[in-house]
């Protein structure tokens, strides 16, 4: 097992290495700079604001400082942000996202599950044909059609919510839905498939032969072999759940990440463009990562796998 | 033999499907006594698995159907029990094995977490109590090293030790019953022969009654006592194993025992298949189900279902070759001089 992590450490730092190098190239094959505002500076301030930055060295040399602040975990300075360094940038912002995120995979587990359970239990009745309506509807209305619908319904019609802000744990409920809707649907749609296929099985038929209640038949033997699909789909979810929350938070008003990503990318402020980039990629490595792990806690057999490996 | 233990009665089970209803099981009636070893052979689709699934109540309806008939237990019909009292049978009184022990296990549970189920659940033992009997049920089946396969799950275990902890399973409260659905049709033919070995020993010491259910002949010899052979969802005939092996009646029993191989057979005699398929059970043929593919069939055959001729005290067969005479003379109105 030990071994195992380390491979997976391995590649993950070569891969971020690899990311950032592209980011580097790509973000500066990007004509215009950080430096160019509307109005017309001297050639002098321009020199010397370019020195200030760093920009005046050749690339190769700015990206190997890069790769050596990389190092010290420092990502820099902001230069449209000023006084501002690109850690505290995110450290001030992941933390909005971070829990709306994090409520919003909680949610989109629950829901999805309890949703996929019903409508596979009552295989092609009206329950489930409810339950897979609702989840159509759900993958197909994209976030940024969702979201100022809810804020329109439930805010302005009916004053439930606020809304915009994160200050109130309400302040949570329509940014949550709009940003989980999609993955509500895909989960419920996958445990319903799975449930339906592993309630034939014949080890169910096993657990009902024993004289096994239905619920415990259920709950015992069905969900946790039900649920291993839905693991390898929990770190994409994360990632889309990140992701995501680019468009939410900049329609609920949130002092999140992703407001910053977004502004980062239209000033070409480098240092927050690597930066952001990086701490997603990050991110992303780790959630991947994580659900690697969990997926040998729920399926014995991956367990073994991963011991023959190491 | 001692007292009937299950008496199954005018079975009939059908399920509906898109082209209309299969008539799985058509009025089966057999009993099983307390002790004794019965088997009920036949081809795929005969419906012997059907009638298995259905004392167990596991036939999932819809699509599955009782047209008729009843399955009395210690004195209770089990197709009118609610479902509550039939998961106290099931697993406690009626045990079952079935055909593949790589996918009758569940992957993601342990095989001590398996057995204990059962034993939590009917014998309302604590934890470490049902621990310590899964153990020693694990150690009757022949499993070297039972604590250690106790934490261990189904993939680490190879074909024949999972179907051992199968019937450790379906004997963990020492049922009255055993049905064994085609135990050993997964099995390597070695085995094979130890799982028949094991019932047997089971059988001898334990007195549990078991229904085996098989397409394999071979295996039916060493264990049961009694034969059912079953055929388009019918039985055809039913006797002693020795009446059956030394004398069969019917055609279609004939013809089982002459596809099988023979140590004593000539090498270049070739086996004996019974040609044809079985009937489509969507429209079950009016006469006998069998007549399409029997050799000695006659004209009365296609038209009226043969009725039961008592062959001996133990044995009996549905076939008009036996009860032709006057009877059959009588039905199609002396026309079967030109069949």
């Amino acid at each position: 097992m030990v071994r195992f992590i380390l491979q997976k450490f391995v590649f993950m730092i070569v891969s971020l290495f690899v990311l950032v190098t592209a980011t580097f190239v790509l973000m500066n094959a990007v004509p215009g700079s950080p430096l160019q505002r509307e109005k017309a500076t001297t050639p002098q301030i321009q020199k010397n604001l370019e020195a200030y930055y760093g920009l005046d060295k050749p690339l190769i040399q700015q990206y190997g400082i890069y790769l050596k602040n990389l190092l010290k975990f420092d990502l820099g300075i902001s230069m449209k942000k000023r006084f501002y360094s690109v850690n505290k940038i995110i450290a001030d912002s992941f933390k909005y996202s971070l829990r709306l995120g994090v409520v919003s995979v909680i949610t989109s587990v629950i829901a999805g599950c309890v949703l996929g359970i019903i409508a596979a239990l009552h295989h092609r009745k009206f329950l489930d044909n409810l339950a897979m309506v609702l989840a159509v509807i759900g993958l197909a209305v994209p976030s940024m059609v969702m979201a100022p619908l809810l804020q329109y319904l439930f805010a302005v019609k009916f004053r439930l919510f606020n809304v915009a802000g994160l200050e109130r744990p309400l302040d949570y409920v329509l940014p949550t839905i709009a940003l989980s809707s999609a993955s509500i649907a895909f989960i419920a749609r996958l445990i319903r498939t799975t449930m339906t296929e592993v309630l034939h099985a014949d080890f169910i038929r096993t657990a009902k032969a024993k004289g096994l209640p239905g619920h415990l038949i259920v709950w015992r033997h069905a969900l946790r072999n039900s649920m291993l699909p839905v693991v390898t789909y929990l770190g994409y979810l994360v990632a889309g759940v990140i992701t995501g929350s680019v468009v939410i938070e900049a329609i609920f008003a949130i002092p999140g990440m992703g407001k910053f990503f977004v502004q980062s990318v239209v000033d070409r402020d480098y240092p927050l463009i690597m930066g952001i980039t990086v701490f997603y990629a990050v991110l992303l490595m780790v959630c991947r990562f994580l659900a690697d792990i969990a997926y040998a806690l729920v399926d014995p057999r991956m367990r073994n796998f991963t011991k023959k490996v190491a | 033999m001692g007292k009937t233990i299950l008496e199954v009665r005018d079975l009939r089970v059908s399920f509906e499907v898109y082209g209309g209803e299969v008539e799985a099981v058509r009025g089966v009636s057999f009993h099983v006594c307390e002790g004794e070893a019965v088997a009920i052979v036949g081809e795929s689709g005969s419906g012997k698995s059907v009638t298995a699934q259905a004392i167990m109540r596991l036939i999932a309806m819809p699509p599955g159907k009782f047209k008729s008939g009843s399955v009395i237990f210690e004195g209770r019909d089990l197709l009118t029990i609610s479902e509550k009292e039939m998961q106290k049978v099931r697993g406690n009184k009626i045990g079952m094995i079935f055909q593949d022990p790589m996918t009758s296990l569940n992957p993601t549970m342990t095989i001590g977490m398996q057995i204990m189920e059962s034993l939590i659940k009917h014998q309302r033992l604590r934890k470490s109590a049902a621990k310590a009997r899964a153990i020693e049920l694990l150690a009757m089946v022949g499993i070297p090293d039972p604590e250690t396969r106790m934490k261990q799950y189904p993939h680490q275990m190879s074909g024949g030790m999972r179907q051992r902890v199968m019937i450790a399973i379906a004997l963990a409260c020492n049922p009255a019953l055993l049905i064994a659905d085609e135990p050993t049709t997964a099995l390597d033919v070695t085995i094979q022969a130890q799982v028949m070995q094991f019932m047997k020993e089971l059988q001898q010491n334990t007195n549990t009654s078991i229904i085996l259910i098989t397409h394999d002949l071979g295996v039916v010899v060493d264990l049961c006592d009694r034969v059912i052979v079953m055929y388009a969802g019918q039985i055809v005939e039913t006797g002693t194993k020795w009446e059956i092996f030394k004398n069969p009646q019917h055609p279609y029993t004939k013809g089982l025992l002459k596809s099988l191989p023979r140590l004593d057979q000539p090498k270049n005699e070739p086996l004996i298949p019974i040609y044809g398929t079985p009937p489509d059970m969507i429209q079950p043929p009016q006469g006998c189900g069998f007549c399409s593919r029997c050799e000695s069939a006659m004209r009365i055959c296609e038209r009226q279902d043969p009725e039961w001729t008592a062959i001996s005290e133990t044995q009996s067969v549905r076939c008009w070759l036996q009860s032709a005479g006057e009877k059959a003379a009588a039905v199609v109105g002396g026309k079967e001089a030109d069949a």
